[in-house]
């Protein structure tokens, strides 16, 4: 469940036990299946190096119980001849496994965030506006790598040191049982207390990563509201938030330090009061005879090469878990279902009649609708202006139509097709909308302007560039392919909706949608934007959002959203004489008399 | 027709980009920072390090102590002397265990919380600077790597101390430790056994100096990830309409793929070089046995040394292996250091001034002393602008696009700092003034209206956070935006979402100049504020300008010229030159005047 206020923000951080631990981990298991022999390799060449190393001890004992006893020198070469051997296989094998292995993890890793992007990428606006996208980047670089980290290191090792850890058991019970039986039961607080480490340590470390999200998400509001907060020198302010989130990500963290450290050190000490026991023991089965001295080392050596598997068991586990939460929070992204999910309609030759027929729409959380009963009728090539006060559902009902939302009730139609039945690539290729907002990416110029249609030939991208008034474009250091600053930032807001026009110019969208899109052109600007608007509109159907006579004046015929819906529509004379409200909203006379005074 | 290689444009600098002599300097700069870091924790420090070695000497002792077990306590039992020795030597070993115990448990806490602390330390360092730092800068820098340097980077010092500290400090006191030990033990044994020790410092040396320049790749790889990400999710709007998805997915594809390289590399190196760890470890094992073997049938060495021996090996060549994994961390960790000192050592280009002049009750007076500006150099955007106002009168600022109104905006708000000339408040030099100050007095509202997540009346507030809510209502109200909020499901406490999302732009508009009318300031500067309102709340704005601007200067940027005739005074810029300065009414009437000319397209526009 995503985050929908900021005072819950993480209400699966509450319940981590809700998911059977380690299902989202064993979900994407598929992501490994071109890797299958990779994964054989790899286990093939573990399984080996951990014979290898069990076997090195073996002949350490054959050497001291052999010629060091019996002062046979000529043997000792033959024995550590072989001991060198095994080494060198060892070694071998683990470098096969580690090439195999690189490829696998990354590929895995890769392809995930390939898939996590595609899936964010195509899940509607009212996701978006719900996430903060600090979180969503948290998933996307923070846990992937995490995740990357255990299905390479983590898992492989795990298998490894059980495996090592139950051999070498099995081995030391041949060697000599009393002593093995020792060693295997210390396995056994070691067991327990790793599955009670993960109990507490789930829960720390989840709260540890949505810490780490809510500190992403202060930090990229600072980023984005770098201007305001300057303008208003409040940096205080917004260093406070981040750092109250940032404290209680320390202490966190600080918790979360305790608590490994307190299984790290037992993991460790255990092996080491196993081999007091062991070396009491064997000394003393080795004073009475029933041991060699030869196997007590062999012993002992095999023991302590146990340390490390056991020991390195704890991060192993700590990052498994990690790994667990971590894949909990890619899925619970993977599996949101998008609400906007297109038909398989595609209209063969659009006219672009646009119906809107008793559209209602609210937000999810609203207690009512924004906008209820809108019916509105657009002929193939004609454009209506859609005039209402701030705030009163005119961007929202442009957004209907090429469904960056969805109705709540009626239906918006295209020739008679209901939106909700075309596929949504054809719909938005019918549908093009110059925001009032423009949003422009650290890309090219043209990647910018061309961002509808990339195979525009350059005579349209000039011209849709001219109509835009855009032409700026030509003069800058690399023409069209010097890179736009973020949010084009370098650009002037006026410069930006241009940009964003052409944009929509280019797309030669069957329905045109113009949000307020020249609300910050000067009136000369504007002026020669709507003379090539006109001829671009004459062939389009369109929809212009507009708070200024001069902008109303592109239309056909003029909508007044009122109350949520629309309560007048015809000529923008019309209107005018007979409906007071939209006086009201579009008169100049007011303007006029403020101007000559 | 573009390819995937080519959509990010030209740009004229590449930030990230690092010659190899340059490389020498940035550690320098990483190690200046640490120090300055971990400074504060020197005494901590000190005891983590007596902690460390007692661990340390502890875990040494322990096959130490299995040779005199095997040495001095089997003899007296095989002549039926009892077990005494041998269980004093066992008592010893329990001990020895249990010191290492309380030693290791000290020193993880210990050192895991310091570590913490200079994270937080290091968080609130770069925030801080981030802010320190000029809209310039931010312009250049782009929010998306300002957010990758504040979360990835410092995601990567985390790991560091989560695993590799503790990794590296054993190793390093293991490889001491276990030297000087093997030479006690038996010098001609000891020196063939640590015959091998050039071999692995030679290795150690290969794998750092080839990781580290791995590492960096890797660095710069997920920067350009996470910038393409962000812009992604931010612009989400534009990518859908647009039908983006595919595009984007290509070039995602693509930074993700020179990412998947980048690390491809990393993992290829270690991929040799624990293996080759791992090689040099066996051999010396294996010769240590032979030659041990010899040495023990010639009476030099006990069977209880040979055996310490061999421990003493594997409890070095084991944790070796896996340092080379924690090792990778400490390459990241240090490749993101360099990032994050290089940031830190940015210098602000707006300095804030050491001594800076007191400005207690600001009267609004401004004066552009021959200021001239240009972003490019050579490419001026004001040349040699000279302009008074006293305080109290409102200056409209009119002109086509890119004549330079919006640069007049910023240096007054100080977001940039002339390249030539002065501009003076009250007398005093923007450059004199301490931020506090400064923006007490100044306060631009812009189009961009960003606001906040949070409730409505928090973002009100931010313009003078000490606000009642009562004050809050009311600057609402003085400026027409108290009618739409109430509205709103749960008035002033309904929260924002991301972004802003449900707001209106005329919405965030009006939320924008309710949160500058409440903080009140001497100046205000008003950059195309009034662009997405529509006319009767541009008309309710106006209406309470006119009494908000009575008392205070304002500088006010517009295309609309119904924002002008509040104005006292306009100016007319063309090309970074005033061409016409008076009153509106008398430029009107100069016959064939810009602004007349203006006016006239104007008044006809709204016909």
């Amino acid at each position: 469940m995503p985050p929908t206020t900021v005072t819950h923000p993480h209400p699966a951080a509450t319940d981590p036990s809700r998911r059977r631990a380690g299902t989202s981990l064993w979900r994407l298991r598929g992501y490994l299946a071109p890797y299958v022999w990779a994964l054989v390799v790899m286990a093939v060449s573990a399984v080996g190096t951990v014979a290898a190393a069990l076997s090195i001890p073996l002949v350490v004992r054959a050497i001291i119980d052999g010629p060091i006893t019996s002062g046979d020198r000529a043997a000792i070469w033959p024995l550590g001849l072989l001991a060198l051997l095994l080494g060198a296989v060892e070694a071998g094998l683990i470098l096969l496994r580690r090439w195999v292995q690189a490829s696998a993890v990354l590929g895995l890793e890769t392809t995930l965030r390939g898939d996590l992007y595609a899936k964010l990428d195509s899940l509607p606006m009212a996701f978006h506006a719900r996430w903060q996208s600090g979180q969503l980047l948290s998933r996307v670089t923070i846990d992937l790598s995490t995740i990357r980290r255990f299905s390479g290191f983590g898992l492989l090792f795990l298998v490894i040191n059980i495996i090592q850890l139950f051999a070498t058991v099995a081995v030391l019970l041949n060697l000599y049982w009393p002593l093995g039986l020792v060693v295997a039961i210390a396995a056994v607080p070691i067991i327990w207390l790793s599955r009670s480490f993960e109990h507490g340590y789930v829960v720390v470390s989840r709260r540890v990563q949505d810490q780490q999200g809510d500190v992403a998400s202060q930090v990229e509001e600072a980023a984005l509201g770098m201007r305001v907060i300057r303008a208003f020198g409040r940096r205080d302010l917004a260093y406070d938030k981040y750092d109250r989130q940032a404290s209680q990500l320390f202490d966190s963290s600080v918790a979360k330090v305790r608590l490994s450290a307190r299984f790290w050190t037992f993991l460790e000490i255990i092996p080491n009061v196993a081999l007091a026991i062991v070396l009491l023991l064997g000394a003393i089965a080795v004073g009475n005879g029933s041991l060699s001295l030869g196997t007590l080392v062999a012993f002992i050596t095999l023991m302590l090469s146990l340390v490390w598997p056991v020991a390195s068991l704890g991060v192993i586990l700590s990052m498994a878990q990690e790994a667990m939460t971590a894949a909990d929070r890619v899925v619970e992204v993977l599996d949101t279902k998008s609400t906007i999910v297109g038909g398989d309609r595609v209209l063969d030759q659009p006219r672009g009649r646009l119906r809107f027929e008793g559209v209602g729409f609210a937000f999810p959380d609203a207690d009512r609708p924004l906008l209820r009963d809108v019916d509105l009728d657009v002929a193939p090539g004609e454009t209506v202006a859609v005039v209402g006060a701030t705030g009163s559902g005119k961007t929202t009902l442009t957004a209907l139509v090429p469904r960056l939302y969805d109705v709540t009730t009626g239906r918006v139609t295209i020739d008679g097709v209901d939106v909700r039945e075309l596929t949504i690539a054809s719909l938005r290729q019918l549908v093009a909308t110059a925001f009032e907002e423009p949003t422009l990416f650290s890309m090219s110029a043209r990647e910018n302007v061309t961002l509808g249609r990339p195979d525009a030939p350059e005579a349209d991208i000039r011209e849709a560039l001219e109509v835009a008034q855009a032409s700026f474009v030509h003069d800058l250091p690399w023409g069209l392919d010097t890179r736009i600053g973020e949010q084009g930032m370098s650009l002037s807001g006026g410069q930006r909706q241009r940009l964003a026009l052409a944009r929509a110019v280019l797309a030669q969208p069957r329905i045109l949608v113009l949000d307020d899109t020249l609300s910050a052109l000067d009136v000369h600007t504007e002026a020669l934007v709507e003379v090539a608007l006109r001829a671009v509109l004459r062939d389009a159907t369109g929809i212009v959002v507009a708070h200024r006579a001069s902008t109303v004046l592109l239309a056909d015929k003029v909508a007044l959203l009122e109350g949520g819906t629309i309560t007048a529509v015809g000529r923008h004379s019309d209107l005018l004489a007979t409906v007071p409200a939209y006086r009201e909203l579009l008169s100049a006379d007011a303007d006029l008399a403020g101007a000559a005074a | 027709m573009s390819t995937a290689a080519d959509w990010r444009g030209v740009a004229a600098e590449s930030q990230d980009d690092f010659t190899d002599r340059v490389t020498l300097l940035l550690r320098d700069r990483s190690r200046r920072l640490l120090t300055s870091l971990l400074r504060p924790h020197r005494r901590i420090l000190a005891v983590v390090l007596a902690v460390v070695l007692v661990e340390n000497a502890a875990r040494l002792a322990i096959p130490y102590l299995v040779k005199e077990g095997i040495d001095r306590g089997i003899p007296p039992m095989q002549a039926g002397e009892g077990s005494s020795v041998l269980t004093t030597i066992t008592v010893v070993v329990l001990m020895t265990v249990a010191v290492q115990a309380v030693a290791r448990q000290a020193f993880l806490t210990m050192s895991g919380q310091v570590g913490q602390r200079v994270l937080l330390e290091l968080r609130r360092r770069l925030f801080r600077h981030f802010q320190r730092l000029s809209p310039a800068f931010h312009d250049r820098y782009t929010s998306g790597r300002m957010i990758s340097r504040m979360t990835s980077d410092i995601e990567a010092i985390d790991e560091m101390l989560d695993t590799g500290f503790d990794g590296l400090i054993n190793a390093a006191l293991t490889l001491v430790g276990t030297a000087v030990l093997l030479l006690v033990l038996d010098v001609p044994l000891g020196l063939v056994a640590l015959g091998s020790f050039p071999l692995l410092l030679w290795l150690s040396a290969w794998f750092r100096r080839e990781s580290a320049v791995a590492y960096r790749r890797t660095r710069e790889t997920v920067a350009a990830v996470i910038v393409h990400f962000v812009e992604t999710m931010t612009g989400i709007r534009a990518v859908q309409a647009f039908r983006r998805e595919t595009r984007n997915e290509e070039i995602f594809g693509q930074v993700n793929d020179d990412y998947r390289l980048a690390n491809m590399r990393a993992f290829r190196l270690i991929g040799l070089f624990m293996p080759g760890i791992k090689l040099i470890g066996n051999v010396t094992i294996a010769i240590t046995l032979i030659y041990g073997a010899y040495r023990t049938l010639d009476g030099a060495v006990t069977i209880g040394a040979l055996a310490a021996f061999l421990i003493y090996l594997r409890q070095f060549f084991e944790p070796m292996q896996d340092i080379s994994q924690f090792y990778n961390t400490f390459q990241s960790a240090g490749a993101a250091l360099e990032k994050l000192s290089g940031v830190l050592e940015e210098e602000p280009d707006v300095p804030e001034p050491s001594r800076p002049v007191p400005l207690t009750e600001p009267h609004g007076t401004v004066h552009f002393d021959d200021v001239r500006f240009e972003y490019v150099e050579h490419r001026p955007v004001l040349q040699a602008l000279d302009l008074d106002v006293p305080a109290g009168q409102t200056l409209a600022v009119v002109g086509a696009t890119g004549a330079g109104k919006t640069t007049i905006a910023k240096l007054m708000a100080r977001f940039y700092d002339p390249s030539g000339g002065r501009v003076l408040l009250d007398g005093i030099d923007l450059r004199d003034l301490s931020e506090t100050d400064l923006r007490a007095a100044v306060v631009m509202v812009t189009q961009e209206n960003f606001v906040f997540a949070g409730t409505v009346a928090d973002n009100i507030r931010f313009g003078r956070p000490a606000a009642s809510d009562a004050e809050v209502v009311a600057a609402a109200e003085a400026i027409g935006a108290d009618a739409f909020i109430a509205d709103l499901p749960e008035g002033y406490q309904t929260r924002i979402e991301s972004r802003g999302g449900r707001l209106s732009a005329g919405q965030r508009q009006l939320v924008a100049f309710a949160r500058a009318f409440l903080a009140d300031p001497a100046v205000l500067i008003l950059d195309e504020a009034t662009s997405s309102l529509d006319v009767p709340s541009e008309r309710l704005v106006q209406r309470a300008l006119r009494t908000i601007l009575a008392s205070r200067t304002a500088i006010i940027i517009a295309h609309r010229l119904s924002t002008v005739e509040i104005a006292d005074r306009v100016l007319v810029l063309e090309d970074g030159t005033v061409v016409e300065d008076g009153a509106p009414a008398a430029l009107i009437a100069s016959e064939g005047g810009r602004y007349a000319g203006l006016h006239a397209a104007w008044v006809e526009s709204l016909a």
